[in-house]
């Protein structure tokens, strides 16, 4: 009987163990899939040219700048919302606060809605009522400048769409802080905002810093939300200005995998741009992975 | 740190908005994407004060987009449906300008492997509508075929429909790709696919012969057979604009037609129209 | 710092009316703490931050409600009727290339699309073909592939995390966690371009390799690879719900003399079920709205079947490789916002019966904790 016991014991260790085996073999598998696809046109000229010949040689150069714009603008917007948004939860909102409870029913409700309802909503709502409405009231609706998909939209979406992201790693650094220095504070006659400004905020910084990180990991991979709020097939120049489109890495993947001139001339280019822009998530993800490790180490 | 990356930020607005002065937004079929890319690119290393943002999506793309506004010229693989340029009058007041720029021989891709050689325009429309479902129905192995077409905002999606299935409807287990390249890759992957799509897209895959029916000769879509007009299933490629072409727009399009611009059609493997 | 010291708020502060809807929503002040006086500062960084928080609600508010004032139209009736202009009204060419096929042009004047409204019926037919000379607008068939792909990739993710999440919390070593965990974040940051890429490249001809398929892309490679993006959830929570089991019960278990798969399987994975159920129902929500994976590897064919190995085309996918061509305004655009509106709807009920499953049933199972 003991025997049986343990056997089957053998065997539920061993196939938990083979499920747990497959996630991690299935990166192995897709990385030096892609590393080995992509090697061979890799080279640093391919970080730094332009796509030539119909998109059929060169780099990605512009592809690059645009996804570093494009996040640095998402960034901008979309971390001092989360971040104050994590504060109010964390240190101002009672848990049974209605506002408070409305609050986070919104963040798990945005944090749900597809990426391409997202696009949809930038293209209705950015695109065409703000866009349209900015066009009216700063060249009198003969212009035809901000109604358009542009480098501005596709930021603004996908702020929106990483907010919960930077929420819930921002509040969990503030959780995170030890209620002694906030009871120090408070203490020595500090009012709440003193203690959140000079106190929490400080000791939550990694947390924000992880969020933004993270935020930008999951951005800089997104393309549904950017189909139609402002990426561009090919420019031959980096946008000049917010009301530009761009070109962006994921939405060049997409159309150099179905779209491009010759499929198999540019499926070096195909694996090599999916190498870089995997490595810049995979590196991102690193760091924030590596500073929350530290930051829990600190709370312990 | 944050300050440091906002006056960065507002620093490269600044200075980008005093950039280049002219700006021409192209877009439109996929099909017409990597010529418009070669005119575009040409042109701007001629005259550097002008930017060309090229972008594809279909041709429907590009003709929403010139009734949305939200291009200056529309490259298009058809011409524009009355209900299109009635769209167009209703907001610009304008039916729209159409230019002719290069003619295209639409392509049957099959597999390398495939032993069919040839197709005749019935037997296309039979394949496409869902008639014919076996390889072995037009003298090819017993396998059932796999259709491969475009989505349905590209032009040669309607211009296939209309000129060779003769308005019917698609079957619908036609897998509808996102891109011409889509379709080639495939087809080159699937030895019992078929797909349609540009001239200039058929590599790696074998492009069919195509007759008008059983008793016509069956020509493949090379240069002459399409200036010829032998070639069953060629159109022209077009571009529109909203009104007569003026300024910076009417530079670049003149541009286009000139021996210069008609050199790189010949290039990228249409056929030109001058 | 101010140094005058008044004890009552409310001489400086608004009172009565005012101040409750000044203050609504913050948390009231505990009463048995010593009244603190009235800061401008304060005030307004407490005003400011709440507002700043509302942004999110907003915007759930403005998505609802932007993506469904797109979509209505189609309720309404309400079509952008126009005359279609007449056929002699010739459209002006440039560059003067002789037009010499004018039975083409002639062609195309007979066949063009017949804009009628749609009803609802319409909508439940099962044919899509949104450009057609008859247009269909069924959105029968691109539901049930949404469904048929969604259901491929939980089924397949939801053994391998669950397992996975058994694994770490019972019987792995702490190195082995080490690799598994970061592992999985990994895995959640593939952005879905790439596994798209991926599974259109790579993955479909092995597959069509494998099971000798007609069809290289389809269903089942979608669900395949749309796995790989939900791993990572349905793991994530699950053992969330796992470690969230009360240690006495496994202390317990152990005690009686039971082995530890025996505890694992029969006592601490029942008593974890509504977790794990929670987190194959926000896996399903992940799965139904994913776009770029399924756009690249399920062939976007609108069939009306039920077989796992035949291509399909998603809602999501529907929105992706349609809407970006769609003239603003038009009967096809506002069906495509109506299926972004199914698909908000759809996931939004996921996530609220998932939330409703962590949280009920977890707090009545462990009361207190």
């Amino acid at each position: 009987m003991i025997k049986k016991r343990n056997i089957i014991g053998a065997l539920v260790v061993g196939i938990t163990g083979m499920a747990s085996f497959a996630v991690v073999a299935s990166i192995v598998v897709i990385m030096v899939n892609i590393i080995a696809g992509g090697m061979d046109t890799f080279s640093i000229s391919f970080l730094t040219e332009s796509p030539k010949e119909g998109m059929t040689e060169g780099g990605i150069y512009p592809a690059i700048i645009g996804t570093f714009l494009r996040v640095i603008i998402m960034t901008l917007v979309g971390v001092p919302i989360g971040a104050v948004t994590a504060v109010y939860l964390s240190e101002y909102a009672s848990s049974k606060s209605k506002f408070a409870q409305m609050i986070r029913f919104a963040v798990n409700t945005l944090a749900g809605v597809p990426a391409i309802v997202f696009g949809l909503f930038g293209l209705g709502f950015f695109v065409q009522f703000v866009g349209q409405g900015m066009d009216y009231a700063l060249e009198g609706g003969s212009g035809l400048r901000w109604a358009q998909p542009n480098l501005l939209w596709a930021s603004l979406t996908m702020a929106l769409l990483t907010l919960p992201v930077v929420i819930v790693s921002v509040e969990e650094a503030i959780r995170a802080v030890p209620r002694e220095l906030r009871e120090a504070s408070l203490a020595l006659g500090g009012t709440k905002w003193q203690t959140i400004r000079k106190v929490v905020i400080p000791n939550s910084f990694t947390g924000v810093l992880t969020g933004g990180i993270l935020a930008i990991s999951r951005g800089a991979g997104e393309v549904a939300p950017i189909l139609f709020t402002g990426a561009a097939y090919f420019l031959p120049h980096l946008p000049a200005s917010l009301s530009d489109q761009f070109m962006e890495l994921g939405y060049h993947i997409y159309i150099m995998a179905t779209q491009s001139a010759d499929v198999e001339a540019t499926s070096g280019i195909q694996y090599a741009t999916t190498m870089v822009l995997l490595f810049c998530t995979f590196s991102l993800n690193f760091i924030a992975v590596v500073l929350r490790y530290k930051m829990r180490k600190k709370m312990h | 740190m944050k300050n440091v990356a906002i006056i960065l930020l507002l620093a490269a607005v600044i200075l980008g908005f005093s950039g280049p002065t002219e700006t021409i937004t192209v877009k439109g079929s996929d099909t017409m994407v990597i010529l418009a890319q070669r005119w575009a690119e040409l042109y701007m290393q001629k005259n550097p004060g002008v930017v060309i943002q090229v972008t594809g999506g279909g041709s429907g793309t590009g003709i929403s987009g010139l009734i949305n506004g939200t291009t200056d010229i529309c490259n298009a693989s058809r011409p524009m449906k009355p209900s299109e340029k009635s769209k167009l009058k209703q907001r610009y007041n304008s039916l729209g300008v159409e230019i002719k720029t290069a003619k295209d021989g639409l392509s049957i891709y099959v597999n390398e492997k495939n032993p069919v050689q040839e197709f005749s325009l019935a037997q296309l429309r039979g394949i496409y509508t869902g008639k014919i479902t076996n390889w072995k129905e037009i003298g090819g192995p017993d396998q059932r075929i796999i259709l491969y077409g475009r989505e349905n905002n590209s032009g040669t999606y309607v211009y296939f429909r209309d000129n060779v299935m003769m308005g019917d409807d698609y079957s619908s287990t036609m897998q509808s790709m996102p891109g011409t390249a889509a379709v080639v890759n495939a087809v080159a992957k699937d030895e019992f696919g078929i797909g349609y799509g540009g001239a200039a897209y058929g590599k790696g895959i074998r492009e069919a012969k195509v007759k008008v029916d059983e008793k016509s000769p069956a020509y493949a879509p090379t240069e002459e057979n399409v200036k010829s007009g032998n070639y069953p299933i060629a159109r022209y490629l077009y571009l529109y604009v909203r009104s007569r072409p003026s300024g910076a727009i009417k530079d670049y399009i003149d541009w286009i037609l000139s021996p210069e611009g008609q050199s790189i059609v010949k290039k990228v493997g249409y056929f030109p129209v001058r | 710092m101010d140094k005058k010291i008044s004890h009552k708020p409310s001489d400086i502060a608004p009172d009565g009316f005012i101040r409750k809807i000044l203050f609504f929503g913050i948390k009231k002040k505990n009463k048995n703490s010593l009244e603190k006086r009235f800061r401008l500062s304060e005030f307004l960084a407490e005003k400011i931050i709440a507002a700043t928080s509302f942004v999110s609600f907003a915007f759930i508010i403005l998505i609802f409600v932007f993506v469904f004032r797109e979509a209505l139209p189609i309720f309404s009736g309400y079509t952008d009727k126009q005359s279609v202009i007449s056929d002699e009204l010739e459209q002006e060419t440039y560059g003067d290339i002789p037009s010499e096929s004018s039975d083409e042009a002639d062609r195309h004047e007979e066949l063009h699309q017949s804009e009628e409204p749609v009803t609802i019926p319409d909508l439940l037919s099962t044919t899509w073909q949104p450009v057609s000379l008859k247009p269909k607008y069924g959105l029968v068939p691109l539901f049930m592939a949404s469904l048929k792909v969604s259901l491929i990739a939980v089924l397949i993710a939801a053994p391998i995390a669950i397992l996975a999440a058994l694994f770490t919390a019972f019987f792995s070593s702490k190195w082995t966690k080490e690799i598994l965990k970061p592992s999985i974040e990994l895995l959640a940051g593939i952005p879905s371009v790439v596994v798209g890429f991926f599974a259109l490249i790579v993955l479909a001809t092995w597959i069509q390799d494998m099971f000798g398929l007609e069809y290289r892309l389809n269903a089942f490679v979608g669900g395949v690879a749309l796995a790989l993006s939900v791993i990572p959830i349905i793991y994530t929570i699950s053992e969330d719900a796992l470690s969230v089991v009360p240690k006495s019960y496994t202390e317990a278990s152990l005690a009686l003399g039971a082995a530890k798969w025996q505890t694992a399987l029969f006592v601490v994975l029942p008593a974890a079920t509504p977790g794990i159920f929670a987190a194959v129902l926000l896996g399903i929500g992940r799965a139904f709205g994913e776009t770029m994976i399924v756009l690249m590897a399920t062939g976007n064919a609108a069939l009306f079947s039920l077989n796992p190995f035949e291509p399909v085309r998603t809602l999501s996918a529907t929105i992706g490789a349609e809407m970006a061509e769609v003239i603003f305004g038009d009967t096809h655009y506002n069906v495509l916002f109506l299926i972004g509106a199914l698909l908000f709807i759809i996931t939004f009920a996921l996530n609220a019966i998932a939330e409703l499953f962590i949280r009920r049933r977890l707090m009545r199972k462990f009361g207190g904790k």
